[in-house]
């Protein structure tokens, strides 16, 4: 199960990480000793089995269509690297 | 006379209630503890004195008055770093949430604080659960209190090192593939893993959301058992806690007369260490004289428990995680683009395990491999589930150890990425089926380390697992010793 | 060539609170006010699903005819993006709660089955604007957390008339529905096109482009002509379209590919773990069936049956529930349905577009009463006032209450249809316009019509017309030398 640095920039760029080339190395000969391992899982046939998502038989419970929280207080927006007033600041999106 | 720090959290509550001591003096007695022992542990990475101070002396005002401050009221606890606290920074052990300062308060610290317990501080842990040694921490390095060479288990090492060393009197972790049990076993306490849905996650920064559950740690079952009463039970702002209330723990008592516990023969493996197989042996022959049926049980879909769980649990922390980056809380690295400040934050705030977790889970749910490895994995809970089912249709609770070796030097185990994970080998099919399971310590090994003992239940059967528990901890000693820090 | 256009349209529910916390859904309220450290994403937080969002989209799903899964999944669909907060958005994916319906819409008068593939429930993101300042964007997140229904269509329309057409029933059904207010402007009902061109007769699809970003339903119409005709040309000159999203530019009317990102397609979509399967009860469903409201094709062709109006009027008439509901008061009260028609189409419709009142989702506080205008047409069928008359009363009414009859009696406006006073009237009218008289009499019958405005005239508009026009044309019958 060789995974290829090609492979590893694709999905660090789906993950948004910046990998420094001796990272990319490293995940890759990482990722490739995993799965390796992890291919075991591939000889056991589980045709027709139900995946499991969730680990507990629970029905979803359903919230009250009430407005319960105040409005929100400075504390809540304080942690924020950069602001402008109340809004977020971030480099320009572009589209 | 004993010395505070080593009352039991059940005598230390009883004597506040009883008004022999304040809550000030048993906060300022752990807050004492803490710091002669911290320099050479490392437990803590915050350390809440004027709060905790302050919460004592109102607590100690309500007890003047003639209020009920609750069943732990006035009791000095901890809790994991993942854990959020209203006002004190929680850092999930990670450089991205260094300074992050909740305004809320996990639903857990919530009801503890209801409880009247005291926040003595936060404790260490793998960055974002994510470990099985605490060497993960972006934050501190915490020791086995038993040898500082030595790693507390992780990812809750510092919860489990915490308690071990006498610096309050229970702590929570949580347990997402063994991080409350691993650190317990290997710090000599006791952890309890509740069934998925026992306890709320609201406010528990998320690892792998159909796996993380949080826990008690503590020195012995009963303390376990309170503190577990004071946190369990439904939360409407967690649609995953289970609407059914928590039966009365008073019977731990009540022996293992009758109980059928079960040896799953694939938690004796090859390669595991003498010591511990031997102490396990000994403790089920132990559980045997009390009167526990004992019988050996296969769930023989273990050896793909560990290839299961790490494609499950870093597919859900790859998103989980993505929640990190840079625009509303937490670290921003300097960038001119918005592309760059999320690629630049990202890797200077997650650590080397961190980023791993979330490239194996970002590629098993990207497209070509979602059904190759995510869909298969979930496939293969369905049959460890099922092992379980079958199993728990015979007996009672099933005996295991906690792992296949005492704790590991630090270092010991960083360099292979599996090998850590193989840590968790006897841990994660638990969290995988979202059963309960408590470990207990029940020897020591040649070096003088604890071996832990794991009890596992049926779902919502906590009473059970308990109840052994007690059972053994009161038939045995090996929840006397102190680690010698 | 034909074009092959499939529409996915965004509606924002009318709940008073987000889908999956306690926040105020409402629209304006100042930057990151209605925010929690739900909608924005802080750690540890968790979704708790809004039931009432859950019961709109059934009303949605039975207005177009799907089938309601009893048991649907939320999944994440994992992408960056500074205004959404998790890096994931909670959607439906493998599992909607709504599949396999149909809208039927009328497309200059014919009949079209517009299939409906799903409708699902998802949040909304916030909202980022540029930053006048320095050039970065501002993020706001009191959008964060507003449900949303994605209505998805199959690719069934031919044309951006039909799309057009096809976006105003759905609209039409979401407002009759009150789950959506329909405002595209405010961004309350979006709408993405995927649009291709192949060769009449061909049943393969071309290739697939994305369309976004048009803000009215005119800007639907002509961003999809104008993709339509691009796409055409691009076929006609051999080149090879290329799959990609082209966003709409309202100010240059031209689509323009949008930056290609990389790897910005593969969403990871899987089970939300935070949220257990939705499981909805038939009994729920049948509950809901119980409180729809009739819809606007059945009602339209409903007034047609019973009431006689053209398919137009019908139509008009239907396009708002409340509309509908304000004609059909009228005809309870007693107006003739083509009467009351007349009436709600052409002047009350005036009065709702002029002072803007369509931009309320139900109309509470019409201006005049059904009552009014049916009372108003009563009198003007039975003759008692004349139709300018009444013109004239409709100002005066609003905001009264008054019943017009009561207005008519006490001011005298009734029509005068007594004969000996219009005698005198026709006869005083004809000695002071011996020009015209004479004129009419010579053969130029047309002059009829300037002597009856003046008799109309000097009654003050009371005058009954016709037996004004009867008796001047006796009067001038019985002079003739
Ligand atoms: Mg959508
Ligand atoms: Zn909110």
């Amino acid at each position: 199960m060789a995974i290829t640095h090609e492979e590893v920039r694709r999905v660090a760029a789906l993950a948004r990480l910046r990998l420094a080339p001796e990272e990319i190395e490293r995940l890759a000969a990482d990722l490739s000793h995993i799965l390796d391992a992890f291919t075991r899982l591939q000889t056991l046939d589980t045709t027709g089995i139900a995946p499991t998502a969730h680990a507990e038989d629970v029905v979803l419970p359903l919230r009250p269509d009430e407005v319960v929280n105040p409005p929100a207080d400075e504390a809540l927006l304080a942690g924020a690297p950069d602001r402008r007033e109340r809004r977020f600041r971030v480099p320009r999106i572009i589209e | 006379m004993i010395a505070l720090h080593e009352l039991t959290l059940r005598e230390a509550a009883a004597r506040v209630r009883r008004r022999e001591i304040s809550a000030t003096e048993l906060t300022r007695a752990a807050l004492a503890r803490i710091t002669a022992v911290e320099p050479g542990l490392g437990a803590f990475l915050t350390v809440c004195e004027p709060e905790a101070l302050a919460a004592a002396a109102a607590t100690d005002r309500a007890l003047a008055a003639g209020a009920d401050p609750g069943p732990l009221a006035g009791v000095p606890i901890a809790l994991k770093d993942n854990i959020c606290t209203a006002g004190v920074r929680t850092t999930a052990g990670s450089r991205i949430l260094e300074r992050f300062v909740p305004a809320y308060d996990a639903t857990v610290a919530a009801r503890l604080r209801a409880a009247g317990a005291i926040f003595v501080g936060k404790c260490n842990c793998d960055e974002f659960a994510m470990g099985s040694s605490t060497e993960n921490s972006a934050l501190g390095v915490t020791r086995n209190p038993w040898d500082p060479e030595r790693v507390p288990g992780g990812s809750s090492g510092g919860s489990a090192a915490a308690v071990a060393a006498r610096e309050c009197y229970a702590a929570l972790g949580t347990d997402t593939g063994g991080s409350i049990r691993l650190p317990a076993g290997f710090c000599g306490v006791v952890g309890l893993k509740p069934t998925y849905g026992r306890v709320s996650r609201w406010g528990v920064i998320a690892y792998a959301s159909s796996l993380d559950q949080v826990g008690p740690i503590t020195r012995n079952v009963a303390d376990a058992a309170l503190v577990l009463a004071a946190i369990a039970g439904h939360d409407p702002r967690d649609a995953t806690s289970a609407p059914r209330p928590l039966p009365p723990l008073d019977d731990l008592a009540a022996g293992v007369g009758g109980l059928r516990l079960g040896l799953p023969r694939e938690y004796f493996v090859e390669g595991m260490q003498p010591a511990v197989d031997a102490a396990v042996r000994a403790a089920v022959r132990v559980l045997e004289g009390l009167g526990a049926a004992v019988e050996p049980v296969s769930l023989p879909h273990t050896e793909y428990a560990v290839a299961t769980y790490y494609l499950i649990a870093t597919a859900e922390a790859s998103s989980n995680l993505a929640r990190y980056d840079g625009v509303r809380y937490g670290l921003r690295a300097p960038a001119a683009s918005l592309g760059e400040m999320y690629e630049a934050t990202r890797a200077a705030g997650f650590g080397a395990e961190v980023k791993r977790r979330i490239m194996l889970g970002t590629y098993a749910l990207s497209k070509g491999y979602y059904d190759a490895w995510y869909v298969k994995a979930q496939q293969v809970r369905t049959l460890i589930r099922h092992d379980f089912d079958a199993v728990f249709a015979r007996c009672d609770a099933l005996v295991t150890p906690v792992a296949p070796t005492t704790a590991f030097r630090r270092g010991e185990r960083t360099a292979d990425p599996l090998t850590m994970y193989l840590s968790d080998i006897f841990t994660i099919s638990v969290n995988l089926a979202g059963l309960p399971a408590l470990v207990l310590p029940c020897g020591v090994d040649g070096g003088g380390l604890p071996i832990g003992l794991q009890v596992i239940g049926r779902p919502f059967d906590e009473a059970t697992v308990l109840r052994a528990a007690a059972a053994y901890e009161h038939a045995t000693d090996w929840h006397a010793p102190r680690p010698p820090i | 060539m034909e074009a092959v256009i499939g529409l996915e349209v965004h509606a924002e529910l009318l709940t008073r609170s987000k889908i999956f916390c306690g926040c105020s859904a409402a629209f304006g309220a100042p930057p990151d006010t209605n925010v929690c450290p739900v909608c924005l994403g802080m750690p540890g937080v968790l979704p708790v699903l809004n039931r009432r969002v859950v019961e709109f989209a059934i009303r949605a799903g039975l207005a177009t005819h799907c089938r309601i899964a009893p048991r649907s999944v939320f999944a994440r669909k994992n992408y960056f993006y500074p205004d959404l907060p998790k890096g994931y958005q909670i959607s439906m994916y493998e599992l909607p709660l709504c599949t396999g319906g149909h809208l039927d819409v009328l497309v200059d008068g014919v009949a079209r089955r517009i299939g409906l593939t799903r409708i699902h429930m998802e949040e909304d993101t916030g909202k980022s604007v540029h930053d006048a300042d320095d050039g970065g964007s501002l993020v706001d997140f009191n959008r964060s957390g507003v449900p949303l229904l994605e209505i998805v269509s199959e690719p069934d329309l031919r044309t951006p008339a039909e799309a057009g057409v096809y976006l105003r029933t759905l609209r039409s059904i979401l407002q009759y529905l009150e789950i959506c207010d329909g405002n595209m402007e405010e961004g309350s009902f979006r709408c993405d096109a995927n649009v291709s061109v192949r060769p009449r007769g061909e049943t393969a699809f071309g290739v697939k482009v994305e369309v976004k970003n048009m803000n009215s339903f005119r800007a639907v119409e002509k961003a999809l002509a104008f993709e339509i005709a691009r796409q055409n040309e691009a076929v006609a000159a051999g080149e090879r379209l290329r799959q990609e999203t082209r966003l709409w530019d309202a100010d240059r009317e031209e689509t323009r590919s949008m930056r290609a990102k990389e790897h910005a397609d593969d969403y990871r979509y899987f089970p939300e773990p935070d949220l257990a399967p939705l499981v909805v009860d038939p009994a729920w469903v049948e509950e809901v069936r119980a409180t729809m409201p009739e819809l606007p094709g059945p009602r339209r062709e409903r007034f047609e049956r019973s009431y006689g109006l053209s398919s137009y009027d019908a139509d008009v008439l239907t396009q708002r529930k409340d509309v509908a509901d304000y004609f059909e008061a009228g005809v309870q009260a007693g107006a003739a349905p083509k009467e009351m028609a007349n009436w709600t189409a052409t002047e009350v419709l005036r009065l709702v577009r002029e002072e803007k009142l369509d931009a309320a989702l139900v109309i509470r506080d019409w201006p005049i009463t059904a009552a009014q205008v049916a009372s108003l047409a009563r009198l003007v069928q039975a003759g008692t006032i004349t139709r300018s008359t009444a013109k004239g009363l409709l100002p005066r009414l609003r905001g009264t209450g008054r019943d017009p009859a009561e207005l008519v009696a006490s001011e005298g406006l009734a029509q005068v249809s007594d004969r000996g006073a219009l005698e005198r009237a026709v006869a005083e009218a004809l000695a002071a316009n011996p020009a015209q008289v004479a004129e009419y009499r010579a053969g130029k019958e047309k002059v009829l019509g300037f002597l009856v405005g003046q008799v109309m005239r000097a009654s003050g508009g009371k005058a009954n017309p016709q037996l004004v026009q009867e008796l001047l044309r006796a009067a001038l019958a019985e002079e003739a030398p």
